[in-house]
Formats: C-alpha cells, sequence, structure tokens
C-alpha cells in the first residue's frame, strides 16, 4: 500500500484506532426479532407516506411506506409479517425526541416479496432512476440522503469523476471495512453501475492505509476494471467527502459549493453495494452491516435487519443490557449517546460502542483558554477555533459568523487536542443554533413588518377610494355619475395595478 | 439531548504544557550558578514562594478554586522568567516585589490564565526597571573573574542585607552589562574593538552569558521538538535581529556590534524560546506570529541601539502585545474552501 499523489489537508488527528477488536470476527447475520419498529424518517428529506394499516400481512421487501416525492425514500417490510401498529417511538437521535414508526410482528417464515431483478445493462439513465427510487437506498456513510437523487445530474452538470469513500476514518467503526473485505465485488460492481448512471469518466475509490485486507479485497475486484484504488493516509477525518476529495485529487470545493458543482459526486462504498444487490438481485434496503463493539464481549459486524430493537444486537454480543449503561451511536469523534438501548436500527446506525469509563473517561474539568492554537493546527478547514470559542462564548455571533463558523464540520478535532478541556464544539453547535434561530426571527419580523406595512397601505387606500365615491355622490350628477363612477373604478384598478408594480419593484 | 462528542480527547494538559517550559529552563539555570554561584536560585526560590502565596490569596479572593490554577504552574514560569531576568545579587525585595507585580497586574487584573493581554514577566520587569534602575543595570561579574572569590554564602548574604559588605567589595564584583558597557563606551568615542578587549566580554557575547544563552537554546530546542512552541517565533526573531544587526554590522562594524553578538548577548535567546512564545499574549495565527517576532526584534534593536535602555526586550515585547488583537484579525488564514 502507497500513498501516491496524495493531496494533504491542514490538521486532521490520529486517535487510537481501536478497530481491530471489530474485525476478528466476520460478518454474522443477526436473528430476526419478535418486534421490529421502522421510523418513517430514516432519511433525508420528506417522511415516507404509509401504504399498511394495522392488521395487514405484509412480505419480506414489500414497500409499506413509500417515498413521498422525490427527496425522500421508500421503506420495505424487513422480513414477512402483520403490522402491529402505527405509532410514536424513540429514535437514535441526538435529540432523543419520538417519532412516528411501522410496528412490525415477524412471522418467522421470512417469505419474500417476488423479487424483481432489473435488467440494469439494458435500461438507460432514466430508467435506472426510476427504479431507485423504489429501493429505499439512502447514504449509507450516515448522510442518509436518497441515493437516487444523487445518480440524478440536470441538464448543464456533468458528473467526470465518481468517488467511493471507503475512508471509514472514526475510531472504533469498521462496517465498511468488513463489507469490503466480504463483498468487494459487489462494491465494485455498484461502483461500476453508479459511474455509468453519472456518465462518469473516473471512479476512484478512496482507502485509508490501516484497512490493508479491505485493500486487497477491493484491489482484486477491481481487477479487470478502469475503478483506481487509491490509498489515503490513516488521518481523521480523512472520509469527511470534502477533505477526501482534497486527498485524492487536490480539489477544494469552494465555500457554498457542492462536489457536483465541480462535477464529482461521492457515495459511501455500503451504499453502491446495496445500489448492485437492488438492482441484480432486486432486494431493497432492508438491512445493514453495523458494528457493535466497545465493552461488549464479542465486538464484532452484524447484519442487521432495519427496525430491529438495539437491545437485540447489544445481547447478541454480550453487551450490558443494564438501563445505566451508555450507548454511543456513531464514533467516538462525532457520535452521541443513545437515548435509550429499545431505540430501533435504522438506516443511518452504522456502528453501536458501548460506552465504559475506560474506554471514554470523564470529561476533565475545564481551564481557560491559554491561546495555544493546537486547535487551529488540528482543524482540518484551517479555522480558527480559538477565536470561534472566544466568540461563541461571549455570544458575538456576528464576529464568529464572520470568522466562517458555519464551515466547521464538528469533526471534534479541535476539542481532541486542546490542552484546558474545553468542549469547543459544542460551543460551535451553540452558536451556530442561536444564529438559525436569530435568523429566523429576524426573517419572520421582516415579513411580518411588510405585510403590515401593505395592509396599511390598503387601509389608506381604501379611505382615499370612499372619499372620492362620497364627494362625487355629493356633486350629485345623477347622469353622469353612472359614467364617472365607471371610470374611477378603472382609474383605481389602474392605479391599484400601479401600486402593485411599484410594490413587486421594492420587493 | 446533549451531543457530548467527541469523547475521547488526547491532550498533554495546561500543567505539563507549563511542566516542560520549567523544565526547559533548567540547562540554562545550571549554567547560570556555574557561572554565577548560588544567587539566582535564591531568586527562583523566592520569586516560586511569592507567587504561590500570591495566587492563592488572589484566587481566594475570586472565589476561584485555589489548587488547579496554582497547579497550571503558568505561575510558576512567570516567576522563574522574571527571577532570570533580574541581576542575582539584587536585594530579595526585588524579585519579591517584581513577582508581585507580575502576579497582580500582569495576570489576574486581566481575569487571570488565559485573559492577559501582557507578558505578565514583562510587566513585572519592566516597572521594576524604571522604579529601580540603578539596582536593575548592576550585574554580577563571573565568579571566576572576581578578584576577591565570595562563596554561595556570601551572596546570599548580599541578596538578603547588601549591608554586611562594603561598597566597595559590591562595587567590585558587579558591572554593566556587555550592551550596557558598549553603549556607554561608545559615547566615549571608543571604537568597538577596543571596547570589546574588556574581560566582561567573551568568544561571542558576554563571558560566561554567552555560556547560559547557550543553555537557553538547548531548552528551547527542546520546546519546540515537544511541540510545546512553534517554530515561527524563534526563528522569525533571532533571524530578524540578526539581519538587522549585520546589515548595521557591515555598514559601520566600528559602532554596530557583530550579529552573532545581539543573539548571544541580553536576553535575546531567553526572548526568542521563552518570552514571546508566551501564547496567551502571542498571535495564534503562524503569520501573525511571524510578523509579531519580526517586530518585537526589530524594536528590541532600535532600543539597544538607539534607545535609552541597554536591553528593550521587555518593552518591546509589550508594545507588540497591544498589537496582537490587531495583527490577529489581520493574518486570519485562508479557510478550506475559500479564495
Amino acid at each position: 500500500m502507497q500513498l501516491k499523489n496524495i493531496f494533504k489537508f491542514n490538521g486532521g488527528v490520529h486517535p487510537d484506532e481501536n478497530k481491530i477488536i471489530s474485525t476478528r470476527l466476520p460478518i454474522a447475520k443477526l436473528a430476526i426479532p419478535k418486534k421490529l419498529v421502522l421510523p418513517l424518517r430514516q432519511h433525508v428529506g420528506h417522511v415516507a407516506k404509509v401504504k399498511v394499516k394495522p392488521g395487514d400481512q405484509v412480505l419480506k421487501g414489500q414497500i409499506i411506506a413509500e417515498a413521498d416525492g422525490n427527496i425522500s425514500a421508500a421503506i420495505h417490510a424487513p422480513t414477512s409479517g402483520k403490522i402491529l401498529k402505527i405509532s410514536e417511538e424513540v429514535l437514535p437521535h441526538p435529540s432523543g425526541l419520538p417519532d412516528f414508526c411501522i410496528i412490525i410482528e415477524p412471522d418467522f417464515k421470512d417469505t419474500w416479496i417476488e423479487k424483481k431483478p432489473i435488467a440494469w445493462k439494458k435500461l438507460d439513465k432514466t430508467q435506472l432512476i426510476e427504479a431507485l427510487s423504489q429501493s429505499g437506498i439512502v447514504g449509507l456513510g450516515g448522510a442518509v440522503f436518497p441515493s437516487h437523487m444523487k445518480l440524478k445530474t440536470n441538464q448543464n452538470q456533468t458528473i467526470n469523476t465518481l468517488v467511493i469513500n471507503a475512508a471509514e476514518c472514526e475510531p472504533f467503526i469498521t462496517c465498511d471495512d468488513m463489507l469490503m473485505r466480504e463483498r468487494a465485488d459487489e462494491i465494485i460492481q455498484g461502483s461500476l453501475i453508479a459511474q455509468t448512471i453519472l456518465g462518469a469518466e473516473k471512479c476512484v475509490v478512496g482507502i485509508e492505509d490501516n484497512k490493508i485486507e479491505a485493500y486487497e479485497a477491493l484491489k482484486k475486484a477491481a481487477q479487470k476494471t478502469l475503478v483506481e484504488i487509491k490509498v489515503v493516509p490513516t488521518l481523521y477525518p480523512s472520509g469527511d467527502a470534502k477533505r477526501l476529495i482534497f486527498l485524492l485529487m487536490g480539489i477544494e470545493v469552494p465555500k457554498e459549493k457542492r462536489s457536483v458543482d465541480l462535477g464529482i459526486q461521492v457515495f459511501n462504498v455500503a451504499t453502491v453495494a446495496a445500489i448492485y444487490r437492488y438492482l441484480e438481485f432486486g432486494e431493497p434496503s432492508i438491512s445493514r452491516i453495523v458494528t457493535i463493539t466497545g465493552a461488549v464481549k464479542t465486538p464484532q459486524n452484524y447484519e442487521v435487519l432495519f427496525g430491529t430493537p438495539l437491545s437485540e444486537l447489544i445481547k447478541t454480543a454480550g453487551g450490558s443490557l443494564n438501563k445505566q449503561k451508555k450507548f454511543i451511536m456513531g464514533g467516538p469523534m462525532m457520535g452521541f449517546d443513545l437515548p435509550s438501548i429499545d431505540v430501533p436500527v435504522t438506516k443511518a446506525m452504522n456502528c453501536v460502542i458501548e460506552s465504559s469509563p475506560e474506554l471514554f473517561p470523564a470529561p476533565k474539568p475545564v481551564m481557560p483558554c491559554i491561546r495555544c492554537a493546537r486547535c487551529a493546527d488540528a482543524c482540518p478547514v484551517n479555522l480558527q477555533p480559538q477565536e470561534l470559542y472566544w466568540f461563541s462564548k461571549s455570544s458575538q455571533l456576528e464576529k464568529a459568523r464572520e470568522y466562517n463558523l458555519f464551515d466547521c464540520i464538528e469533526c471534534g478535532c479541535c476539542t481532541y487536542v486542546c490542552p484546558s478541556n474545553i468542549p469547543l464544539v459544542q460551543f460551535y453547535r451553540y452558536a451556530k443554533s442561536e444564529i438559525i434561530a436569530q435568523d429566523k426571527s429576524k426573517e419572520a419580523a421582516n415579513t411580518a413588518r411588510e405585510r403590515n406595512e401593505f395592509r396599511l397601505a390598503r387601509i389608506e387606500r381604501e379611505k382615499k377610494e370612499r372619499a372620492e365615491r362620497h364627494a362625487q355622490k355629493a356633486l350629485g350628477a345623477q347622469d353622469k355619475q353612472a359614467e364617472e363612477e365607471k371610470k374611477s373604478t378603472i382609474a383605481a384598478a389602474m392605479e391599484r395595478v400601479k401600486q402593485n408594480q411599484q410594490e413587486n419593484i421594492k420587493n | 439531548m446533549e451531543n457530548r462528542s467527541p469523547y475521547i480527547v488526547n491532550a498533554p494538559s495546561v500543567s505539563i504544557i507549563m511542566l516542560k517550559v520549567l523544565l526547559a529552563l533548567i540547562p540554562g539555570i545550571a549554567l547560570y550558578v556555574l557561572v554565577f554561584g548560588l544567587g539566582v536560585i535564591i531568586n527562583i526560590l523566592l520569586a516560586s514562594l511569592t507567587v504561590i502565596l500570591t495566587e492563592s490569596v488572589i484566587l481566594a479572593l475570586r472565589k476561584l478554586p485555589i489548587k488547579p490554577f496554582i497547579l497550571d504552574g503558568s505561575g510558576l514560569v512567570t516567576a522563574w522568567l522574571l527571577a532570570l531576568s533580574i541581576p542575582s545579587i539584587a536585594p530579595w525585595w526585588i524579585i519579591v516585589l517584581g513577582t508581585l507585580l507580575c502576579i497582580i497586574f500582569g495576570k489576574h487584573l486581566y481575569g487571570g490564565l488565559g485573559y492577559n493581554l501582557f507578558n505578565p514577566a514583562m510587566v513585572g520587569y519592566a516597572i521594576l526597571l524604571i522604579s529601580f534602575p540603578s539596582i536593575m543595570t548592576h550585574w554580577q561579574i563571573p565568579t571566576n573573574l572576581m578578584a576577591n572569590h565570595i562563596n554561595w554564602l556570601d551572596q546570599i548574604s548580599i541578596i538578603f542585607n547588601s549591608n554586611v559588605f562594603p561598597k566597595e567589595t559590591l562595587d567590585a564584583m558587579s558591572s554593566a552589562t556587555p550592551l550596557d558597557y558598549i553603549k556607554t563606551q561608545l559615547t566615549l568615542h571608543q571604537p568597538l574593538n577596543m571596547i570589546q578587549q574588556d574581560k566582561i566580554f567573551g568568544f561571542i557575547g558576554g563571558r560566561g552569558l554567552e555560556l547560559i544563552n547557550l543553555g537557553y537554546l538547548a531548552g528551547g530546542l527542546y520546546l519546540l521538538k515537544e511541540k510545546i512552541i512553534s517554530w515561527h517565533l524563534p526563528v522569525a526573531f533571532l533571524s530578524t535581529l540578526f539581519l538587522t544587526a549585520l546589515i548595521f554590522h557591515i555598514a559601520a562594524p566600528d559602532t554596530y556590534a557583530s550579529p552573532l553578538f545581539h543573539i548571544m548577548s541580553g536576553g535575546s535567546i531567553l526572548c526568542a524560546f521563552f518570552i514571546i512564545t508566551d501564547p496567551v499574549s502571542a498571535p495564534t495565527t503562524p503569520k501573525g506570529k511571524i510578523y509579531f517576532a519580526a517586530g518585537i526584534a526589530l524594536l528590541v534593536f532600535i532600543i539597544r541601539i538607539f534607545g535609552g535602555y541597554p536591553e528593550g526586550i521587555a518593552f518591546a515585547v509589550l508594545l507588540f502585545n497591544i498589537c496582537v488583537p490587531l495583527i490577529d484579525s489581520l493574518t486570519q488564514p485562508r479557510v478550506f474552501g475559500h479564495k
């Protein structure tokens, strides 16, 4: 594995990888649980529309909620069984808020609906995208954006490079690593499909140099293809899309632009594998690989049906079912505390870590910032975290924005290296939410002001018109009145039009 | 629910950073003792004691936890730097008063650790220099140059009671620093090469002093290696001082000392690696650090050559401390994806 033609970004950190513990065993299949809880919102965009009702029998792979519009994803029954109810359940989300879920009681027969493989080699781009819009596939790297939308390009947009994100830079997480080791072919085939749909000239897989087995497997699978497997250094956050693009191509995606604007589209390895399975075998998105690791007895990767209660996974891996125990979803750098072990496994859940004081000691007491700028040295976006901290802490929100707070990707590198143990990222999250709230209230105030001004103008106008009518009546020219009235109505209408136009120009 | 990530950290604590700075001063201090005797140790002990007592009282008054803010070690760094900046035979109350000034006016009146606008050690030093110019410019000569050799007990008694020795003895064991000496002799129209024949001059800088500076240099390199300080500050400071001195030296070698002399004299090395590297009162951006250090070096040279004081580090540092917010705001690095 050689690092060649790599463009290093500023900063980054290299925490203890802790990956080996969960790669000793192959991916195992988790048994069908007694109950599946499928949230209607497992993706970015519109909530899926429910197509079943309590009591319905469903087959494995059957659509139980369909995509609502383009930016949405369908939800399929992960196994056959009966719809129990549709109710609010606690979800694996930092907010810990409940949301609507379809509850399925499996019949343990696991009967597939008739699978309809798609002759993808014969279909054109539009047909493939149309087909994939039913697949329920979303970005499995954690962003959960509907994948078919990422394959769509408008006329004046051309994609020249497809980047496959195989970096998996967060410590502990190994679901992509194991997938690459065991199903490299599916990944390469999926990549080729995505490349064809996008019409991209090149396809580059970016993988960190700590995943030797996965690299070898991909290399072998890609042998007779033009897919390039490129090794990037093990340096968190190399898996951040913009950082990965820079590492691989030396291109900085400009501020407020997306990579597609530069002709680059990025997919996660698990996502392209899912695309392949959907087209080749007609299997929609009903499961994913989840790493269960940390303080559990046997850390391992499992293929888990969506909706499986997390407690089942924890139990199988020999984890603690003590309610006091903390579980982290995602990695230790950007993950969050799960509100409960009863949450279901969702499309976004790549890794669950059982926390322990040995693995993640309680934060040390916070000391004042000594402006050592280690955070700035570690920032992969080249921000000045110590300034952002100062502005956030003192609620100088405009200053924080001016110092590019919104470029912060919340990767946590700054906090990781802070000698004063300041939870910097939390300050940025706070400042961002404050600014967004302020902007919203400002916008609302502006709208209200505009409406009020419009209302006042209208009242004034009506008053005037009434006065004019009264004056004319007083003149008493009976025969002329009808004509005059008509004229003034027309004039008033014209005036209104004029005023409207002016109003429009002003706006 | 609050999102607490990242859950892992890997950073040396503030205490460890400060401890390493203290550690880096040890070679210089050891050589100091070798050349000038134990006086400096007395000063360091007095300063340390003063800083711990004063900070404890102030922290108690400010209702702040005492233990973490004493153990952070930043007070000790200030105390040691001040102790190394004053003459080693200065009376005991000089270092005690100086340390009080550093901690009260340099540090806690601004809000304590992390909030000081000025380098605390330089605040104390500058006030002492202005208030007690005679004491602050009478440096002991190396013990091996003294006619009457004095032992460490004598040194201690001088520090605590200067009246035990006749004034002549005291005068005989102290002199101006090489920088000071050159300055006064030049006003008497002596050529530089004659001036530098005096016994207080060594190979490059002041006799003995140059050795201590080598000790500081070793410590500074250790701090660089440990990534406690960034290279920008010492490199920009020393190279600017060197180049400026070089230009003057080439133009008029009889009047202006060699660039190496400037580097190895006075507090140049201590300043480059230990004083301007105080992160709180220095800029944080890489470019800013370079401008800051280069500006200080230029000002140090100007004060040394044209100013009223033989050494200008304290004033230069304090003046540039004022500029830090401006320097930082003008030297923001380009953010990823920005033009």
